[in-house]
């Protein structure tokens, strides 16, 4: 695989996406093939089920350039893998479908997600170079160290301000424009930034917050508006702490346009019987709207809430675009990033796995909920 | 991660009901404009407001990237028709600019290159595996679904450094496994790790529309004889195909638009644009006539793509949060 790879990647780039889309096809062609003909009785079956369970693994690890030892011990349980199979109390071929439907999956995610994910955890109780044992030193030194701790505080500030700000702003948008003229194009006045990479939002930020002395004209256009209302202009991305609320301001100006699509949909699906009643009984607008809509739309609102979130707790582009952490601006995930960058893979990993316990109280609720989901189906 | 992931979180099934009745309706709002408006005309303005708020950003980046180097130093893009000039020429210059061993026009290319192949193999792949979650009953096929559900919100922080380790030295806890796959060079390490870091979502997301085809049509199916591999490629594929559209929208913005996964698997000369343009600017943060061309340039298919699928991208977001 390795040769084949290496022969790719001398090709012009625009031939290669060609080329390793029809490998790919034609791998998955191969398996959906196998995985047709595999519950059919006969001998002629048995052996092509056979071969197959030995050469498939064996073939995948020769590709990949293993060990002779790793591709003979692949074939041998492959082997095994055809006997389980061909006792299987659901028949033949039954765990050689399943096999081949998840396999793909279920090993990039091992090999992507699940061991990387451990190696990470061990790597945070390790030395910078991972080759020494050394406790809970590096969370140590996370919450010791002034710059660390900011770090930690600013990502906190980020994850409280970004899904309310954005939330409100959305959802008041939303009952705004709500069966307005121009709805649609409303709409994809705000959500347009959604399509805009972070790295471009950043760009376009950093353009409105450019200072300028005070005697030139000002070509950034919020120092703009600071000098007409008779204020000298500010250097917005250096004057701690409120240049971390100035990096905020981007991800709410992307994120709105997401909480708005979402909960102007769940502002629709709120019933009209509901409101007329609420109507009949005289309430005004906003008695209407906090009191039936609200409650109408909110377990949208807790999605979008957790959304964000959680896209809040993983920022990294803005801050590493438009500052890389200069100025008390560092968030947990620049920071995972840049101790990498120094060599100092302890630290790195630490902050990564505080990032991860950050987030997990969320997974657990997730599963929960998809646990109780099921139950009921 | 990219502000573009759909809604994942499960709901409760009167909320699932509620948000696709609003999602259709949505759809039908121009037809029933002659109800009686609810909206002040307070509340219009205040929308004109957030509106223009929301959209004067862009268009100051869009009309700066045309002005002259000259112009765009020394005064703001809204005194254009006092200073007038419009040029190309920062494109040009932009496209020009880079690095040592890349300029712009390569990096797009770049972007392209590791965008389509890592949209579409995840894709492929975990429509395979949610088929297997969805029509295939085994043991531990709960647990293990909501093991891969789990995984998607492990942040890709957990992930990217032993990956690359793995890469470069083929080896999974010290034991050798493979050969190095980043001898190879060129994409192969984006693409692998692109399509890694998607498949747990897309996993749970197509699952939905994959069990949500009627049992009868798949055992129709099977009685006249079709195996999992036919019933997948002929019945399967063919149904689901708006609903894997919708995701490859997404996947192709959050691959597009990636800039953590590009700086740690995409070096040197097959760097995307957003890995150059950061580091342009930090370079030359102060050359704005080449910033916001640049910006512009890599915006520019993010948003033909979000402009002409725009139905089709708010349909997949609402999937999200109205599939349970």
């Amino acid at each position: 695989m390795s040769a084949f790879l290496a022969w790719l990647a001398d090709l012009p780039p625009l031939v290669q996406v060609p080329i390793i889309i029809l490998a790919f096809v034609a791998l998955v062609a191969a398996i959906l093939f196998f995985v047709e003909i595999a519950p059919r009785k006969g001998t002629v079956y048995t052996v092509i089920r056979l071969a197959v369970c030995v050469a498939a693994p064996l073939l995948i690890l020769v590709a990949a350039g293993s060990y002779w030892w790793a591709i003979a011990a692949a074939a041998v349980l492959g082997g095994i893998f055809f006997i389980v199979d061909f006792r299987s109390r659901s028949g033949a071929g039954y765990l050689f479908q399943l096999f081949g439907f998840l396999a793909p999956a279920i090993l990039l995610l091992i090999v992507g997600l699940v061991i990387p994910t451990i190696q990470t955890t061990v790597q945070a109780f390790m030395n910078s170079r991972g080759t020494e044992f050394i406790g809970f030193d590096n969370f140590v030194w996370v919450f010791t160290q002034p710059e660390a701790i900011r770090t930690v505080l600013n990502t906190i500030v980020w994850v409280l301000i970004t899904p309310l700000v954005s939330t409100m702003a959305g959802l008041a948008y939303a009952v705004f424009i709500d069966k307005s003229r121009g709805e649609k194009y409303f709409k994809i006045m705000v959500f347009m930034p959604m399509a805009i990479s972070f790295v471009g939002a950043s760009i376009i930020w950093r353009f409105i917050y450019t200072a300028r002395p005070a005697d030139q004209n000002q070509i950034g256009l919020l120092n703009q508006v600071v000098v007409w209302l008779g204020g000298t202009p500010v250097d917005f991305l250096s004057v701690a702490p409120w240049n971390t609320v100035f990096l905020i301001v981007v991800l709410i100006w992307v994120q709105t346009g997401f909480a708005m699509v979402v909960l102007s949909a769940a502002i629709k699906g709120v019933p009209a019987e509901q409101l007329e009643a609420a109507e009949l009984d005289g309430t005004n607008a906003w008695q209407k709207f906090t009191n039936v809509t609200v409650p109408g739309i909110r377990s949208a609102l807790v999605v979008v809430l957790t959304t964000i979130s959680i896209a809040s707790l993983k920022v990294f582009d803005i801050v590493r675009t438009m500052t890389a952490g200069a100025n008390d601006t560092s968030v947990i995930a620049n920071e995972m990033y840049t101790q990498f960058k120094n060599f100092e893979q302890g630290r790195s990993a630490a902050f990564a796995v505080i990032l991860f316990l950050l987030v997990l109280p969320i997974v657990v609720y997730n599963a929960r909920q998809i646990q109780k989901q099921r139950e009921i189906r | 991660m990219s502000a573009i992931l759909p809604v994942k979180l499960p709901i409760d099934k009167t909320t699932k009901n509620q948000l696709r009745r609003g999602k259709r309706r949505q759809e039908f709002v121009a037809a029933k404009r002659t109800k009686k408006r609810l909206t002040s005309r307070g509340a219009t303005a205040a929308a004109l407001v957030i509106a223009v708020l929301w959209t004067v950003p862009t268009f100051g980046l869009f009309v700066s990237s045309f002005r002259p180097a000259q112009e765009v130093r020394s005064t703001g893009w809204w005194t254009i028709f006092s200073n007038w000039g419009l040029t190309l020429d920062n494109y040009s210059e932009v496209l020009q600019a880079g690095n040592s061993q890349l300029n712009l026009a390569g990096a797009f290319i770049n972007s392209l290159a590791i965008t389509l192949p890592a949209t579409l193999l995840p894709l492929i792949i975990a429509s395979l595996a949610a088929y297997a979650f969805a029509w295939i009953n085994f043991r531990g096929k709960n647990v293990l679904f909501i093991a891969v559900f789990a995984l998607q919100i492990v942040p890709l922080q957990m992930a990217l450094v032993p990956l690359l380790q793995f890469f470069s030295r083929g080896e999974i806890f010290g034991f050798p496994v493979v050969s190095a796959i980043s001898d190879a060079g060129g994409y192969s390490q984006v693409w692998i790790a692109h399509t890694m870091f998607a498949l747990p979502l897309a996993i749970y997301l197509l699952h939905n529309f994959v069990s949500e085809i009627p049992a009868d049509v798949i055992e129709a199916a099977r009685v006249d004889g079709a195996g999992h591999g036919q019933i997948f490629f002929r019945i399967v594929l063919p149904l689901t195909m708006p609903a894997i559209a919708s995701f490859a929208i997404f996947q192709f913005l959050w691959v597009w638009n990636d800039l953590l996964v590009a700086l740690i698997f995409a070096d040197g000369a097959v760097a995307p644009m957003t890995k150059l343009l950061a580091e342009i600017t930090g370079s030359r943060g102060q050359d704005w006539h080449l910033l916001t061309a640049g910006a512009f340039i890599s915006i520019l298919v993010p948003l033909i793509v979000f402009f002409s699928l725009q139905r089709y991208f708010v349909r997949g977001l609402l999937a999200g949060s109205t599939k349970g």
